[in-house]
């Protein structure tokens, strides 16, 4: 390795809540080489975002780095005060965050915000800190920097929002970068972009970087040292290739089993020892629907365009059998929430006709579609469980809520029965059910939209990314328990997701969606091991794959 | 922007308008005969059927408010029935001892609140933010004419430093001007610091939670920076709405502190015309103050495009 940039040693990081001190960092030693990238990997909790934070001196008020040492440089980082901690931060250390839209100031032009952190580094005049902005933004490769640097950011996109990010934290050249999550919430596509942009331009200045991720993949493809992270301390250190082939601890082990690839099956996504576990399940064959049976759901022509806009879906045609999994995938702005809405008479179409089970239900006023008795049998899992809840329902509440209003139940122990089976379906533990959502972890969250979706026994369910906000551990749990409904309960899925490997898995079909519009369509895995057009290789080739195979040991 | 304010300033005439009737049926929300109300207690049938005809009140209310209406947006706000003067000249005389009142007051309270709610945020749980709070409660509590007679009394009358009460124009001298509105406005203010401090510390609060802020503080911003231009611009939008709503307070509030330092403003004109039953001074008084409102509401949502990019009208 080359020579030390950066030593943790023994960092013990604690926050004080309600509860007293909870240590969220216990015992992490790392070391970073000048001009390294080093990937930071682990599940939310795991202690990898404090760590960067720790590293950066940028932890809340209520974190306290309460033993070890971080040396940059060969000064003990947490022991800086004042003018002295200035000069690091920004400066010879700077860091991206998730979310770059929620990190940049929302009222304030991206060019003066990237001169900010100039002018406060470098004795120069505002003119000649606005020159070196420009010129940072070239260097971002953001498309006519001129007219950009009078924006605000909710006029840029979410890739180019995270440009402006890079482009301040390199505006001093620091020696180190900490990147936290930085493609996080980002297209597939545009993930890819930002991230060779970034590894380019460390390479280029000789800049190390911390890439922090929970993307076991994303961290193989850039970095040539991964550490992985379990509460609070680093349970593995080594190179992708190791990691991938030969991991050592069971955490590893369970993590990479979990991280799905262009390969692996919904029943690969547990380690071999919790196989047997699902092998009792799978064995039900999956059911072929009989021939001429009508299909559960026909869109035809559908379409819609918001106010003054252009459509944001046009002529968009499908079909879904009974018990069938279909995949609807595409970047953002590709419609495909917006067509999934339409389905689930969320929003209304423009033109164009919904069939479901024979009966037309296009053209029911979405704010009109609860009486319809169609409503119980097509239901809906969002996005975030952590949104989409209400907080002040407990989980029983939820999961209570459908079978009152569409299935005319009252309060009473028919009520509390059927509300735990469904509890019991989606493998939520009984004694949770009286708790608000801030009590319950992402994955049971998940369980109980899932167990409210399917309380009245719908036929179709709509997912729109129901496991985007989960960690890979639990969304392999919650991929199965999906897979499993269908298959027991005869539930068509339509299955809404940015993860073409996730779709490749669950679905039988896949609908490839750009501008509004079907681009291509097929057998899930015959398309993604063959797409036909160069939109669609684009988004497959885009995934940080785990190679295992020569292509990683040629990389190396 | 330009058609923005104008469509607000079309949007505001039924809002008067409603304000314009409320007002005027203020006579008539009173119980019993008009006519009997302004006449007073003592006086005769006669004086009351006299009083009846001057002003018109015996013909149906629609028409009595038709003309009313004309003759307001023709600049006649009436005359009173105790001075015989017209309204409008009697609001024009009370005018300027209330807007200096209020313009000082104003810009104490800016001055004041918003930076103690700024340091209050940035130093949340610590003494002097709940020293800050605990004043903020205080200010709350006190009614303004409590705080008014105890700041004559300590600064006017044992201190010496200030006038007891009495208003000078400002043609007179600033100072003269200034010297005799300090105690006023301080004790009209402190409800209205109050206010202000504690909406400054929420919302800073909450602004000094988000990722941009931590963005701030990672390219080494100092304190300053990041309190003042990162953070309260983006906190200006509550602030900005709350010191706005707070002028109604000031508007009641002059009332009572005009009394307390016999001010001769519209807040004892307000007073003397309740008490003489002076309707057409009361209604003037309260049309121009419903007017200022709204004007002040118009202000503050201009106000907001200019402090957010966001916001498109």
């Amino acid at each position: 390795m080359s020579e030390q940039l950066l030593g943790i040693n023994d960092l013990h990081v604690a926050f004080s809540t309600r509860r007293g001190m909870v240590e969220a960092v216990r015992g992490v030693t790392l070391s970073v080489g000048k001009g390294e990238m080093l990937g930071l990997v682990g599940e939310s909790g795991s202690g990898k975002s404090v760590t960067g934070f720790a590293t950066t001196r940028l932890l809340d008020a209520a974190g306290r780095v309460t033993g070890g040492k971080i040396l940059f440089r060969g000064q003990d980082v947490t022991k800086l005060r004042g003018d002295d901690l200035r000069h690091l931060q920004g400066a010879a250390m700077s860091m991206i965050f998730q979310n770059p839209r929620a990190a940049l100031n929302p009222i304030r032009a991206i060019g003066l915000q990237i001169a900010d952190a100039i002018l406060t580094h470098k004795k120069i005049s505002k003119d000649a800190a606005r020159a070196e902005a420009l010129d940072l933004l070239r260097a971002v490769q953001i498309r006519d920097p001129e007219a950009r640097m009078n924006a605000y950011p909710h006029e840029l996109s979410g890739g180019m929002c995270q440009r402006v990010m890079i482009a301040i934290a390199i505006s001093c050249n620091p020696a180190l970068l900490i990147a936290d999550e930085p493609t996080t919430g980002l297209d597939v596509t545009t993930q890819k972009v930002v991230m060779d942009l970034l590894a380019d331009i460390a390479a280029a200045r000789g800049m190390a970087t911390i890439l922090i991720t929970h993307d076991l993949g994303l961290a193989a493809r850039y970095c040539r040292r991964i550490a992985v992270m379990e509460r609070g301390r680093i349970v593995e250190e080594a190179s992708p290739k190791t990691l991938f082939t030969a991991p050592q601890h069971a955490y590893t082990r369970r993590l990479v089993a979990a991280s799905p690839t262009a390969t692996s099956r919904i029943e690969d996504l547990v380690t071999e020892q919790e196989r047997e576990r699902y092998a009792t399940v799978v064995s039900k064959p999956r059911q072929d629907p009989a021939h001429g049976t009508p299909p559960l759901l026909e869109v035809r022509k559908l379409a819609k365009r918001f106010d003054q806009g252009s459509a944001a879906v046009a002529d968009f045609s499908m079909t879904m059998a009974g018990g069938e999994s279909v995949g609807l995938v595409g970047e953002s702005g590709s419609g495909k929430s917006t067509t999934s809405r339409m389905i689930c008479r969320l929003i209304d179409p423009s033109e164009g006709d919904i069939v479901f089970d024979g009966q037309s239900i296009g053209h029911v006023a979405s704010r009109d579609f609860h009486r319809s008795p169609l409503r119980k049998d097509i239901q809906m899992v969002f996005q975030d469980p952590n949104e989409s809840l209400n907080p002040r329902f407990t989980a029983f509440d939820c999961i209570a809520h459908p079978l009152m209003r569409l299935d005319g139940m009252r309060a009473g122990d028919a009520l509390r029965k059927r509300v735990e089976e469904c509890a019991e379906r989606v493998g939520l533990p009984l004694d949770l059910l009286p708790r608000f959502p801030h009590q319950l972890s992402g994955g049971q969250k998940a369980r109980v939209g899932i167990a409210r979706a399917i309380a009245c026994r719908p036929r179709l369910l709509v997912l729109d990314e129901p496991t985007a906000a989960l960690d890979v551990s639990v969304q392999a749990v919650v991929l199965q328990l999906l897979d499993r409904l269908r298959r027991e309960n005869d539930i068509a899925l339509l299955f809404v997701s940015h993860d073409l490997n996730v779709v490749r898995m669950l679905c039988d079909r896949t609908i490839v969606l750009r501008n509004g519009g079907i681009v291509e369509q097929g057998e899930s895995r015959a398309l993604f091991d063959n797409p036909k057009t160069d939109y669609t290789r684009k988004l497959v080739e885009a995934i940080p794959h785990i190679e295992t195979g020569p292509a990683l040991a040629a990389a190396l | 922007m330009l058609s923005y304010i104008l469509r607000r300033i079309v949007a505001t005439l039924p809002v008067m308008a409603i304000v314009a009737l409320f007002v005027f049926s203020l006579l008539y929300i009173a119980p019993g005969d008009p006519a009997v109300v302004i006449a007073g207690d003592q006086a005769s049938p006669e004086d009351v059927e006299r009083i009846r005809q001057s002003l018109g009140l015996d013909r149906p209310f629609l028409v009595q408010f038709g003309s009313w209406v004309w003759r307001i947006l023709h600049g006649d706000l009436g005359t009173s029935i105790f001075t015989n003067l017209p309204v409008s000249t009697m609001i024009g005389q009370r005018l300027g001892p209330t807007l200096s009142l209020m313009i000082i007051t104003l810009l104490l309270t800016i001055v004041v609140a918003v930076p103690l709610g700024v340091v209050a945020a940035w130093k949340a749980g610590s003494l002097i933010d709940r020293a800050i709070m605990a004043f903020a409660v205080f200010g709350f509590s006190l009614p303004v004419f409590v705080v008014g007679y105890v700041l004559a009394y300590v600064f006017a009358l044992e201190l010496e430093w200030l006038p007891v009460q009495g208003y000078t124009p400002l043609t007179q001298g600033f100072w003269p001007w200034l010297e005799n509105l300090i105690l006023p406005a301080i004790a009209l203010g402190c409800v209205y610091i109050a206010l202000v401090a504690r909406i400054t510390r929420a919302t800073m609060l909450e602004v000094l939670q988000q990722d941009y802020i931590r963005t701030a503080r990672a390219k080494g911003l100092g304190q300053g920076g990041i309190l003042f231009i990162h953070a309260l611009k983006n906190a200006a939008v509550p602030i900005v709405t709350v010191i706005g709503i707070g002028i109604a307070l000031l508007i009641g509030g002059a009332v009572v502190t005009e009394s307390v330092f016999a001010i001769p403003g519209l807040g004892r004109l307000t007073i003397d015309a309740i008490l003489r039953r002076d309707y057409p001074v009361i209604q003037g008084i309260v049309l121009l103050f419903s007017f200022v409102y709204v004007l002040v509401n118009l202000m503050i949502d201009v106000t907001y495009t200019l402090v957010d990019p966001r916001i498109r009208y």
